[in-house]
């Protein structure tokens, strides 16, 4: 799914937004699970990761929404959080409408 | 730098390899002739690394050029168009003398 | 676009309206930004701190070194044998993956693609562009180049060879635009003006010298 080059597509959508600062803040989680001072995860096990990905999450999607999907994976993978603790804390947001 | 095991100008042959899991050879250009353009350095091994492990001892990575036009039957540019794709050395085997054109290095 | 998050779970219903999507997918990013943060693997100031480091990045680094490149010919060349000694020259730090300078000529233009990822010289280009990392220009990139060039309006001279470069690996590639005519004796802070980020990428030519408004 990732391997894309040569695959048919559409013409290329001229996007320039900017990233939003939830995207600002995924990316810059991505940067620090990858560097020296955290060190959880390095590149390639985040493309590993992202790769598999199921095809028709991938394409659903967005680009900072994988990388999200992709650190949590990685995290409960490594048994640095727990899948239940994640859900847990997701679920008392939404009830405090957050 | 020693070359490893490709000289620049070389032809090679991008290898299919039945690896399941993560790689960073493209599959359009697997099977295919290219010319080494140069040695780009000494990596870790992504393959490797995308598991935990570290990847050593470092393995080194090409820069190969291809002609457009061997990749794509549909190609519409210029017959002259290349392409130049980071490969593993893993990946690649030496390519016969006289199997094509050759174009300039 | 949807932004379901489908790891198996069900939705708990709820009384009043949906969540707007949006929300749904950063209430995900609170709660394991917040776990993270009390479990001590990072801080609020870390990620605060890295924003901020993202946000005060941006293409003007390579304007930099493509128009010191352009006003020095030897600088050219070691920005050419070895990029990431070369910039580290203009103070910039590229301790990160190597990378290597692509120079364009009058038979040969280089455009620059991730198709795996969307692997981009960030710390000479600031985070890409969106369109950077879409499908369509991860596919066709590599296949159309020349009709991806004319949807962003450019149009090669004949004889020019275009060169597609897929950063598959560890090194990430950094497109040297022809130097616009009409530029003889500009200083360094003029030229790098014409220095667009899509010229860096090789989607697009340097902009020409008129396109400065007079001082």
């Amino acid at each position: 799914m990732h391997d894309m080059g040569g695959m048919p597509a559409g013409p290329v959508e001229r996007d320039e937004h900017d990233p939003s600062f939830a995207e600002r803040r995924v990316d810059a989680l991505m940067m620090l699970m990858m560097s020296p001072a955290v060190g959880l995860f390095n590149v390639d096990e985040m493309r590993r990761t992202i790769e598999s990905l199921p095809p028709d999450i991938y394409q659903r999607h967005d680009y900072y929404e994988r990388w999200l999907y992709t650190i949590e994976r990685l995290l409960v993978e490594k048994g640095v959080l727990k899948q239940a603790e994640i859900d847990a804390r997701v679920a008392e947001l939404e009830k405090q409408g957050g | 730098m020693a070359e490893g095991p490709f000289a620049p100008g070389s032809l090679v042959r991008v290898l299919d390899l039945p690896v399941k899991g993560h790689m960073r050879t493209p599959t359009y250009v697997r099977g295919h002739q290219g010319y080494v353009e140069r040695l780009q350095g000494r990596f870790p091994d992504p393959e490797a690394r995308a598991y935990g492990s570290s990847g050593l001892p470092p393995k080194a990575l090409y820069l190969v050029r291809f002609r457009q036009k061997d990749l794509w039957p549909q190609y519409k540019g210029d017959a002259a168009d290349t392409i130049a794709v980071d490969i593993f050395e893993h990946w690649l085997s030496p390519a016969g003398e006289g199997t094509g054109v050759r174009h300039g290095a | 676009m949807a932004h379901d998050r489908d790891h198996g779970d069900h939705h708990h219903p709820h009384p009043h309206q949906k969540d707007h999507p949006v929300r749904v997918w950063e209430r995900r990013e609170s709660a394991i930004r917040s776990l993270l943060i009390e479990k001590g693997f990072l801080s609020a100031e870390q990620i605060h701190r890295k924003i901020e480091e993202w946000d005060h990045k941006s293409f003007a680094q390579g304007a930099r070194v493509v128009a010191h490149a352009w006003a020095n010919p030897a600088y050219e060349a070691r920005l050419l044998a070895d990029a990431n000694a070369a910039t580290a020259e203009l103070g910039i730090d590229t301790t990160g993956p190597k990378i290597v300078a692509l120079k364009n000529t009058a038979k040969l233009h280089h455009l620059v693609v991730c198709t795996l990822c969307s692997c981009y010289p960030r710390m000479l280009l600031g985070l890409p562009p969106a369109w950077y990392k879409s499908a369509e220009y991860r596919s066709r990139a590599v296949s159309e180049p020349r009709q991806v060039l004319a949807e962003f309006g450019t149009m090669l001279p004949p004889d020019t060879e275009l060169r597609v470069v897929d950063s598959t690996a560890d090194c990430r590639y950094l497109v040297l635009p022809r130097r616009p005519a009409g530029t003889e004796g500009w200083d360094e802070a003029k030229l790098a003006h014409l220095v667009s980020r899509d010229s860096m990428i090789g989607v697009a030519p340097a902009l020409p010298a008129g396109s400065l408004l007079p001082a």
